[in-house]
């Protein structure tokens, strides 16, 4: 058994195509591979919203916030 | 070269190893302002001047035996001697070791596989910045980059490598090759060596040593992304047929090839180089919390989990397994700083060690069952192998000897720089000349300038 369809080499490279593992599982791989991207925005969103109400809540000293205006 | 068809593959072969050769320049470009970029500003001539002197130790150490050493060590010493029939035309003297019209593939080879010594040696000087001797590690330089990564390349990197007969060790683009032994190389380094001052409180807590510059660090990281590309591109034998390969493939149809001379392509290799990478950089972001220097690391940890099945892996299964070696890579880096109290400056040890040594680990369930080799009655891909695989890189070839030799230098007091020293800075101690240059030539112009110039009225 192999998981790319080939036991060994024996074999004619014209006749050769696929030579990934699993495959007639591209569908699933798909659905798993765009869960992982959703998954990534979705907790990305969810963490800077946190940072940035984190960030707002923080006592204001006018003084920070004018040196970091000026810094440019 | 007898035919037009011979002539041409041949001046194509040559032409295309010594194009990766000139993308995988980068790699220690990048290394370079990477290192610089993460050093405070005290130590940037000394962090320079140890990776720039990699360059020609290794690459005359690798000329001299390193290069022998490749072809002459597949089956030794457990399967069998020395191939010294084989290592005779790679011997310093032999008349293929220079120009020679009869032999346009030698040198533009031994400049790929020079280049990944560079590499192995720059993975570990980043984690030694600001407080080991230059001497010492150019010892170590030479050591893991024309000794101990070439007796790994001949086991497990050469097509007869006896790792890859009897283990069916597949790891195409070097997770463990490279990166794993290089990582644990470092980590016996570090055992030894010790912290920089001021990393860990009185308490055992680890700080942060923010890195100087970020704009340099970046860039580095880039250059080296661009230079493990061309890397990828200098793992493949471009285009062979099956007659010169010379094992069970059949008909006459040509192919490019991975290092074991088994079928891949540059066209998979490409899908599979850029779904890690963005796999790595993806999960670095998540898990590092958007630390951005862990995210750039991780992109590249990404690749280096992915690389040992990479000619065979689907790109989404490259994407994934990236993701998978970064989230364990980030974890463990963390855990063994605290429970060992080891300061890895740049997280060398986690993104090329253990990120190695888990992509061996992963690919060989993934391709479970799946040919590593074309030549008849060699083992394939399987978990126990690759496994078996990733310890001898990572701990036999890699810390082992690292540690023992780290522990000769400390013993001999010439492995860490005196405590002063460090303190002060190491561009003061070791380049005080340009220092009392710059400070001579600063009053001369403000005394210049004094005598020159009246101020307004």
């Amino acid at each position: 058994m192999s998981t790319i369809g080939y036991p060994n080499w024996a074999v004619d490279m014209a006749d050769v195509g696929a030579i990934y593992p699993f495959q007639g599982w591209e569908i699933p791989m798909v659905v798993a591979g765009v869960v992982f991207w959703l998954a990534w925005h979705r907790i990305q969103f969810v963490r800077e919203g946190q940072h940035l109400e984190e960030a707002r809540k923080q006592v204001i000293d006018h003084e920070r916030i004018q040196k970091s205006v000026e810094r440019y | 070269m007898d035919g037009n068809l011979n002539a041409l593959t041949t001046i194509f072969t040559e032409f295309y190893y010594w194009v990766t050769v000139v993308f995988m320049f980068l790699i220690h470009v990048g290394f370079c302002m990477y290192e610089v970029g993460a050093s405070r500003r005290r130590n940037h001539m000394h962090t320079l001047m140890k990776n720039v002197m990699v360059i020609p130790l290794v690459t005359v150490t690798f000329f001299f035996f390193g290069w022998w050493i490749y072809w002459a060590f597949p089956m030794f010493p457990f399967f069998g001697g020395l191939d010294l029939e084989a290592g005779a035309a790679n011997l310093p003297w032999a008349d293929t070791m220079g120009p020679n019209a009869g032999d346009r593939i030698t040198g533009v080879f031994w400049a790929a596989f020079l280049l990944f010594s560079w590499t192995a040696a720059s993975i570990v000087s980043g984690s030694v910045i600001e407080r080991i001797r230059s001497s010492a590690l150019w010892v170590h330089a030479v050591l893991i980059g024309s000794v101990w990564w070439i007796i790994d390349a001949a086991w497990g990197w050469h097509y007869g490598g006896w790792m890859v007969q009897y283990l069916g060790y597949h790891d195409a683009y070097a997770s463990g090759v490279i990166h794993a032994i290089a990582g644990g190389y470092a980590l016996g380094v570090i055992t030894v060596l010790g912290p920089r001052i001021g990393k860990f409180a009185a308490d055992g807590t680890p700080r942060d040593i923010p890195p100087h510059n970020p704009w340099m660090l970046t860039i580095g990281i880039f250059l080296i992304y661009t230079g493990f590309w061309g890397f990828y591109a200098a793992c493949n034998v471009p285009l062979i047929s099956a007659e010169a390969i010379g094992g069970q493939i059949t008909g006459v149809t040509w192919t490019a090839t991975n290092i074991y001379l088994a079928p891949t392509t540059l066209s998979g290799i490409t899908f599979n180089f850029l779904m890690s990478l963005s796999g790595g950089l993806m999960m670095a972001y998540v898990v590092s919390r958007g630390d951005a220097f862990w995210t750039f690391s991780g992109g590249l940890a990404g690749v280096i989990t992915a690389s040992a099945g990479n000619d065979l892996y689907h790109p989404i299964q490259a994407m994934l397994i990236a993701a998978v070696g970064v989230f364990l890579a980030y974890k463990l880096h963390y855990w063994v700083e605290k429970k060992f109290k080891l300061d890895d400056a740049v997280g060398a040890v986690a993104v090329h060690g253990y990120a190695g040594f888990i992509g061996l680990v992963i690919a060989g369930f993934v391709l479970w069952g799946a040919p590593s080799s074309p030549f008849e009655g060699y083992a394939t891909i399987n978990p126990l192998g690759q496994f078996v695989g990733a310890l001898i890189m990572f701990f036999g070839l890699g810390f082992l000897p690292a540690f023992i030799v780290a522990k000769m230098q400390a013993a001999a007091g010439v492995l860490r720089i005196p405590e002063e020293v460090e303190l002060q800075g190491l561009d003061y101690a070791e380049h005080h000349a340009y220092e009392d240059a710059k400070a001579e030539i600063i009053e001369a112009d403000k005394a210049y300038l004094a005598n020159k110039i009246t101020p307004a009225e």
